[in-house]
């Protein structure tokens, strides 16, 4: 920031950092007002960039996901695609994520990034961003994601919306579309942010399609320093990874749901017969949960997990709302129910009337066939 | 340990219904809740006074008619609360909500501990919280299901994440987002209720917070929406119609043909 004709004036390089406010005397700024002076970011900001989450030096499946779309929203916009690592003893990732479509990887290394802490990740995010200005930034709509995105955005001074299940681009006017599930899955709607960059997008895994896996590609490869005095606030202490049965509904592929008209916790034994032939996760409605008959981390909708599996088999669920939001977008739904009316069947690819203690035997049964 | 605790009233998505012509909301006759997420929040913070004492206080922004939802809060044993209200914060997104509310939490002084729900179930977000946070400065941990230490100065908390959880120390003070594994919210006591029958739900508009209207509301938002349609049921839909037991052989047949399922190797 700096004083022309007597009146402040934000430059480019403005990090929104806020250190101004402190120092302003008058109290003639405010963060608002210093966000909307550089408004004309949508000028000068470039390039679409993918956050590349990790745990444990590991990629999930949404960084592909979001390196594939965010490969064709930038090819619409003539851009670079870059993306964001960071952690510690990471580095040897870079080499995945040019295979995956980015031609830049932003890369900080560092024992302070190891374990993921909203504080320092946000600021190293934050002034990536003020320092080279793209125009879209995404993110996948994890725990991680959601806990660290929004702190990322506000640091930046900029919008963000939430679990995006679409994202286009209005080529005219350079702006992203994003298209999110609102009001517990009633509705769609998609929003814009006109002025503010980047514009940022968490978005829902397993919804977007990969790109072409490049082997061997190279890009250009971006070390960044984190300053001698930054630290984190918060600590993480321990890591503890679900013991024993998976419940890692949101990266499955195939997920195999209870609800109520199970019976009774006993027709989950069906549901986890049914999900281990097929290689999936066992989900469940909150009419189940709320019975006893399963653990929380099995539940799938608004207050469970969303999921968007290849393939959906909802064994006497109703569909409920709240349910149908976190399943929605799945590629393929089977729907199992004895009430010809209940609301999953029109979501249902597929849907059977029926008993499901008649009919789920008879597709385990019928897949041993084809196995031999 | 004082605790503010953020809640919003939204309308009970369990009874929203499309209309099926239009696509729009029937929102005539929806009952205002607290979002149910809140809730935790607020019995994650009751359960912190009990255990190390000190002071709740709830905060809002919403209508008017949202004073509802503090009263109610008051009747769980909350001991303060306060609405911001003013016709200038509507239409906000999260980045003109998370304005309204670090102004809201500056006025009631400050606290050692921010709790907020996750989410609210009428957006999803579950932006606001993190994003108040970083701008009031504080340090940050979501989808914290419980704690196993309270300090004066840290708490240590279990967040949850996609394949488990960590154990988190967090500095105070802070601001946590709380799932449903914090605690059941247990019903409000007598005396919380008649207490709330008489409490007067003190409010702030955007000019008591020294706010303007170029900050809040739909004015002062990055976001906008720009179209509201209803969602599309993708691809095409079947009803298979046989005999149970036949028709759970078909559409496993069906599903190798669609390559959903693989048999084989
Ligand atoms: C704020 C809020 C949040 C919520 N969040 C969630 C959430 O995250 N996830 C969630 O799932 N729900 C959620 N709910 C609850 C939701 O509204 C429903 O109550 C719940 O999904 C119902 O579960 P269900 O389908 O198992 O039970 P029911 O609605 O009772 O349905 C059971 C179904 O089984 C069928 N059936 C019975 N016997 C048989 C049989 N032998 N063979 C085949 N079918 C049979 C019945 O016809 C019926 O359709 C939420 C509710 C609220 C208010």
């Amino acid at each position: 920031m700096s004083l022309v004709d007597d009146k402040a004036q934000v430059s480019e390089a403005c990090t929104l950092c806020g250190t101004c406010l402190e120092v302003c005397p008058e109290g003639a700024l405010s963060l608002e007002e210093v966000a909307r002076a550089v408004d004309e970011r949508a000028a000068f900001s470039r390039g679409v960039w993918v956050f590349a989450e990790q745990r444990d030096g590991l990629l999930p499946e949404v960084v592909a996901e979001l390196l594939g779309q965010g490969g064709r929203l930038a090819a619409d916009l003539g851009v670079e695609l870059s993306a964001v690592l960071l952690g510690h003893e990471v580095a040897g990732l870079a080499g995945e994520l040019f295979a995956l479509g980015a031609e830049t990887v932003y890369v900080a290394d560092d024992p302070r990034l190891q374990y993921f802490n909203d504080d320092i990740y946000a600021e190293v995010l934050a002034r990536l961003i003020a320092e080279h200005k793209p125009e879209v930034l995404l993110a996948g709509a994890t725990a991680l994601g959601r806990s660290l995105i929004p702190r990322v955005a506000t640091a930046a001074a900029t919008g963000l919306t939430a679990d995006c299940t679409g994202l286009a681009i209005d080529k005219q006017r350079r702006l992203l579309l994003q298209t999110r599930p609102a009001f517990g899955g009633n509705i769609m709607a998609t929003i814009i942010c006109p002025l503010a960059r980047p514009q940022m997008a968490t978005v829902q895994p397993r919804v977007m399609k990969k790109g072409q896996r490049q082997e061997g590609a190279a890009g250009r490869l971006v070390t960044v320093e984190l300053a001698p005095d930054q630290a984190a606030a918060t600590q993480v202490l321990e890591v503890v990874r679900a013991v024993g049965e998976q419940v890692n509904l949101s990266a499955a592929e195939v997920v195999v749901v209870g609800g109520r008209g199970l019976g009774g916790p006993e027709g989950f034994d069906l549901v986890r017969e049914m999900a281990e032939a097929l290689g999936g996760v066992v989900g469940a409605t909150r009419g189940a949960v709320d019975l006893g008959w399963i653990g929380h981390a099995h539940q799938v909708g608004q207050t469970g997990r969303t999921i968007g599996p290849k393939l959906y088999i909802g064994l006497g669920v109703s569909g409920a709302v709240q349910h149908l939001v976190g399943m929605q977008s799945s590629e393929v739904i089977v729907a199992v129910n004895t009430d010809a009316c209940a609301p999953i069947f029109q979501v249902a690819t597929y849907g059977i009337v029926g008993d499901l203690h008649e009919v789920a035997p008879a597709m385990l049964a019928r897949l041993k066939e084809l196995r031999g | 340990m004082k605790i503010i605790v953020c809640l919003k009233q939204v309308p009970d998505t369990a009874h929203v219904k499309l209309d099926p012509v239009t696509h729009t909301l029937k929102r005539e006759g929806v009952a205002a809740i607290i979002n149910p997420f809140d809730l935790f929040a607020l019995e994650a913070a009751l359960r912190l006074r009990e255990q190390v004492g000190g002071a709740i206080h709830v905060l809002s922004m919403g209508p008017p008619q949202a004073a509802e939802a503090i009263k109610e809060a008051i009747g769980y044993g909350v001991d303060e609360g306060l609405l911001l209200s003013d016709r200038a914060f509507a239409g906000a997104d999260t980045w003109a909500t998370t304005a309204a509310l670090a102004a809201g939490v500056r006025q009631m002084g400050g606290a050692d501990l921010i709790i907020c729900g996750k989410q609210a179930v009428d957006g999803d977000t579950a932006q606001v919280g993190p994003g108040l946070a970083m701008r009031l400065g504080l340090p940050q941990v979501a989808f914290v299901k419980g704690w196993r230490e309270v300090a004066a100065g840290h708490l240590v908390v279990e967040r949850q994440m996609d394949d488990g959880f960590d154990v988190v120390r967090l500095p105070l003070p802070g601001l946590i987002t709380v799932v449903r594994e914090v605690g059941e919210p247990r019903p409000p006591s007598l005396k919380g209720k008649m207490r709330a029958k008489k409490y007067q739900v003190p409010m702030a508009g955007a000019a008591v917070l020294g706010l303007s209207e170029a900050q809040v509301g739909l004015a002062g938002s990055f976001t906008q929406v720009v179209e509201v349609f209803a969602p599309q049921a993708s691809g095409q839909r079947q009803m298979i119609e046989a005999p149970a037991q036949e028709a759970g052989r078909l559409v496993i047949d069906y599903l190798v043909r669609d390559q959903a399922i693989r048999v084989g190797s």
